[in-house]
């Protein structure tokens, strides 16, 4: 298989350039709803709340808020990293170049990894203001962040590419991705819904990912890790086989 | 001839909703050559150009480019080859520097400020490096594509309406600049409205209409075949018809016979010399005329009569 290293690091630079220059709303905006959530949640009602699971409340929500975030932010930002140039003609120069599907996705997934760990590291930041919290293990955290930052990267890949209105864009997002991370136990343990709620949170693919950052960040989880890891891999590998196809038929890239 | 660099057969392209915008196209490129692709909106040539550069993916036929069949070796033909659209796409965000700098690593080349000050500096754009381009006018703006799609020192470059919206006297800048890159040995594939610019440039010219090529030929040649002169002399007193000391000379009376309109000759002066031979004949005949006024066809008046000469087959 063919892989031009430089062509990939010219996208992943570039992908990263773009996120600098729109800091504010690719860095700044997600921080501050997390910090306002902190405050809310972590600070004045968490003060509030018995711990769950052996975690304080206000340690427990970070796992899931973090993942809010970053689902959110990665899904847009990759999404919008392939529609603007399509809506804008400048897709024109990467479908004209010596580069596939491998430069491609690892230009746009390395640089969304790297721009979740960023966002990440930052949310971590503003959460240690409002809250005590330690990470159980902090490696597999970093790597799952990344994966899950790699993963819904190719979703919005994949996004951008059907996408053909500004609207359609922003639908999964909004109206699926945030309802089931809200619902995926961020502000909960699923294990503390009544019957059968807690069968019906695990129909919430969000719930496994939630679970799987929250093993990594204090031990404790909803579903085992391997499950969490093993449905994130297979979402990964999904969304990469999509992309693949893609390439290959030109839809909606190549006229 | 030389092998072609770029070898299209049997191209053809058809959309989805039917519509046929390449049917059977044949074209062989060589290289060094200024190729003029010519044609009426609609007629196939950015469809032509998208299949080459792989923007539009092709319904029946064979690229070959550099040897290289574009279906299954594309990497190693789009290596070699530029493209500067027609429409003004890119990053307006970005510093003109930063864009060129990316097309660079985007086909494969390793990061080289000498060669980017290099094609910057050719281009005129030198001082507006660290600039957004947003903030550069559309002549700029049309300059950073051009300087984009050699960043990466293309062998093949298709040049898409490079002047379209670009005012005359820039218009010359960049003609001076594709007569440059030919002379470093880049061979230029270009479309344009004005044919003007095809006359001025091209070594060769292609005229597609309706998804056909309909002719291709040396400019010099073509307008040989099919160029003539036209001369219109005014009389200083009406002819009732042509005398027959004039025969000879393909005229026409008109105007209530104080004007004879000549039409004939070729595009390598043979109709200014039988203009020259008519003068003569009407002064030898006593035929005095007051003005004399001779034009010889350009290539656009030859494109322009080999279309409507289509419309009217079609018809």
């Amino acid at each position: 298989m063919h892989f031009n290293p430089r062509s990939a690091f010219a996208i992943y630079q570039r992908e990263m350039s773009r996120a600098f220059r729109t800091a504010f709303q690719s860095i700044l905006s997600p921080v501050l709803t997390t910090s306002l959530y902190f405050v809310v949640f972590g600070s004045v009602i968490g003060a509030r709340m018995e711990p769950v699971g052996g975690v304080p409340y206000g340690a427990f929500i970070i796992p899931g808020l973090l993942m809010l975030t970053l689902l959110g932010e990665t899904t847009s930002n990759a999404s919008f990293g392939i529609y603007m140039p399509r809506f804008t003609g400048t897709i024109y120069e990467l479908l004209s170049a010596p580069v596939g599907v491998a430069e491609t996705l690892a230009g746009f997934v390395g640089a969304a990894a790297t721009k979740g760990l960023i966002l990440a590291a930052i949310i971590l930041a503003t959460a240690r203001l409002f809250v005590d919290y330690e990470i159980a293990h902090p490696l597999l955290a970093m790597v799952y962040i990344m994966l899950v930052a790699s993963s819904f990267a190719l979703f919005g890949f994949v996004l951008g590419i059907w996408a053909d209105s500004f609207e359609k864009l922003g639908i999964i997002p909004m109206l699926i991705l945030t309802p089931l991370t809200f619902l995926g136990g961020t502000f909960y343990s699923i294990r503390d819904l009544p019957q059968p709620w807690d069968a019906i949170a695990l129909a919430n693919p969000i719930a496994f990912l939630v679970s799987g950052l929250r093993y990594a960040f204090y031990g404790v989880s909803d579903v085992p890790i391997a499950v969490s890891l093993g449905l994130t891999l297979g979402f990964l590998a999904v969304c990469t086989i999509i992309i693949a196809v893609i390439f290959r038929t030109g839809w909606r890239l190549r006229e | 001839m030389s092998e072609p660099i770029l070898s299209i057969r049997g191209l053809t392209k058809t959309y989805r909703g039917g519509t046929r915008a390449l049917d059977a196209v044949d074209l062989d490129i060589h290289a060094g050559e200024i190729f003029a692709l010519l044609g009426p909106n609609g007629a196939g040539k950015t469809t032509l150009i998208g299949a080459v550069c792989g923007l539009v993916r092709p319904s029946g036929g064979t690229i070959t480019a550099f040897g290289h069949d574009l279906a299954r070796d594309w990497r190693r033909a789009r290596a070699r080859i530029g493209l500067v659209p027609q429409e003004l796409a890119t990053d307006m965000f970005e510093t003109v520097w930063r864009a060129v700098a990316y097309s660079q690593g985007l086909f494969g080349k390793p990061y080289d400020p000498a060669r980017l000050e290099e094609i910057l500096k050719g281009l005129s754009l030198w001082d507006k490096k660290d600039a957004q381009i947003r903030a550069l006018s559309g002549g700029m703006k049309r300059r950073v594509l051009i300087a984009k799609a050699l960043a990466h020192e293309p062998e093949l470059l298709f040049l898409d309406e490079p002047t379209a919206g670009v005012d005359v006297e820039l218009r010359k800048g960049m003609w001076d600049q594709i007569a440059a890159l030919k002379q470093r040995g880049v061979t230029i594939i270009l479309t344009t409205h004005y044919i003007e610019e095809a006359e001025l440039m091209a070594d060769r010219v292609g005229i597609i209409e309706g998804g056909r090529i309909r002719m291709v030929d040396e400019k010099r040649a073509m307008m040989e075949r099919l160029g003539t002169t036209e001369a219109v002399i005014d009389l200083a007193a009406p002819l009732g018809e042509i005398p027959p000391a004039l025969a000879g000379f393909a005229l026409e009376l008109s105007q209530a016979g104080t004007r004879l309109t000549y039409r004939g000759g070729n595009g390598e002066g043979r109709g200014r010399a039988e203009v020259a031979q008519l003068a003569q004949a009407l002064t030898r005949a006593g035929i005095a005329f007051t003005s004399l006024d001779i034009h010889d066809s350009s290539l656009e008046d030859i494109f322009v009569g080999l279309l409507g000469k289509q419309a009217q087959e079609a018809a």
